[in-house]
């Protein structure tokens, strides 16, 4: 694969856009957050991000979901971490969500709605609770 | 600690980013002697008593995380460059801005690998905040040289948090490396 140019990406756009709209589109209403901290991306939360992208291609999700950063949630003990919202399921915090776990993820919480009980956690480290 | 240079320079764009600042530039020289890196912004900038703070894990002005007083992400460059025998330098002036600069060096059995950097462009594009992100990648082996400019994308693409964007701009990334 050559260079491609910013033509040639706004092309690939346009061409993509295409398919989707012949999709049925409600609109983007699922947000999947990946804690960036310094912990997260120890603890490999670059390549969950990345997982996770081509895992909503994958799985034809990618219009539909916004996919965001932000800084430490306060897990740093079970980083990375990744938070999900979206309607009909309760918003969930994910941790230990390591690259390898990001399709199942999105199989079963976005597709399946169903949740991953082994990786949520909710609470933040102890000091950062006031006691 | 972080496993390669790609996971320091993302550290500090997330710093970058949570200083408020709206434009971020970031060098990356994959030279024959070594990997040089140059991070810089015009966020909210740092007093020089700031910065020796910065440097303390442990004793951070926890402005950042209310409560939380330790802040790992320049503790932890320093150290690594300390350790190969690379270069550090942070120069930083109270409301204008702060310029971080370091290097490994190739000889240096302690340098970390440089790591995916398409990867690591992607997360950094992705970051709410920063509304200009200019990053360079250059490497000396085979002459590769691109930059890759936030509003240009965003122009071409639309918002950089959605995943189909995010995936357009994956591939356009992958691409430049050829």
């Amino acid at each position: 694969m050559a260079k491609m140019t910013l033509d040639q990406l706004r092309a690939l756009r346009a061409q993509k856009q295409e398919e989707l709209e012949t999709r049925s589109v409600e609109g983007k209403d699922i947000q999947v957050i990946v804690g960036m901290g310094t912990c997260g991306i120890a603890a490999g939360a670059k390549q969950t991000f990345d997982a996770i992208v081509a895992a909503l291609e994958k799985y034809k999700l990618a219009n539909k979901v916004v996919v965001r950063q932000t800084g430490c949630m306060g897990l740093c003990y079970v980083e990375p971490t990744v938070e999900v919202i979206m309607p009909n399921m309760p918003p969930v915090i994910y941790g230990k969500m390591t690259s390898d776990v990001a399709e199942e993820l999105v199989v079963k919480h976005l597709v399946e709605h169903s949740l991953l009980d082994n990786h949520i956690f909710d609470k933040p480290a102890i000091d950062i609770v006031k006691r | 600690m972080h496993f390669a240079i790609g996971d320091f320079v993302l550290d500090l764009i997330q710093n970058s980013v949570e200083a408020g600042s709206s434009r971020i530039e970031v060098d990356i020289d994959e030279a024959m002697n070594g990997v040089y890196v140059c991070i810089f912004d015009n966020g909210c900038g740092m007093s020089p008593d700031e910065i020796d703070k910065a440097f303390d894990p442990l004793k951070n002005s926890a402005v950042k995380h209310p409560g939380r007083k330790a802040g790992f992400g320049l503790p932890f460059i320093k150290q690594a460059v300390e350790q190969a025998d690379g270069s550090f330098k942070i120069s930083s002036e109270k409301g204008k801005g702060t310029k971080v600069c370091f290097s490994f060096p190739k000889s240096s059995i302690d340098s970390p690998p440089l790591g995916n950097v398409p990867e690591l462009f992607l997360n950094a594009l992705n970051m709410a905040g920063a509304s200009e992100l200019i990053l360079r990648r250059k490497r000396s082996s085979d002459g590769l040289s691109y930059e890759v400019k936030k509003s240009e994308l965003v122009e071409a693409v639309g918002d950089l948090t959605s995943a189909s964007s995010l995936s357009l701009v994956k591939q356009y990334l992958a691409s430049q490396e050829e």
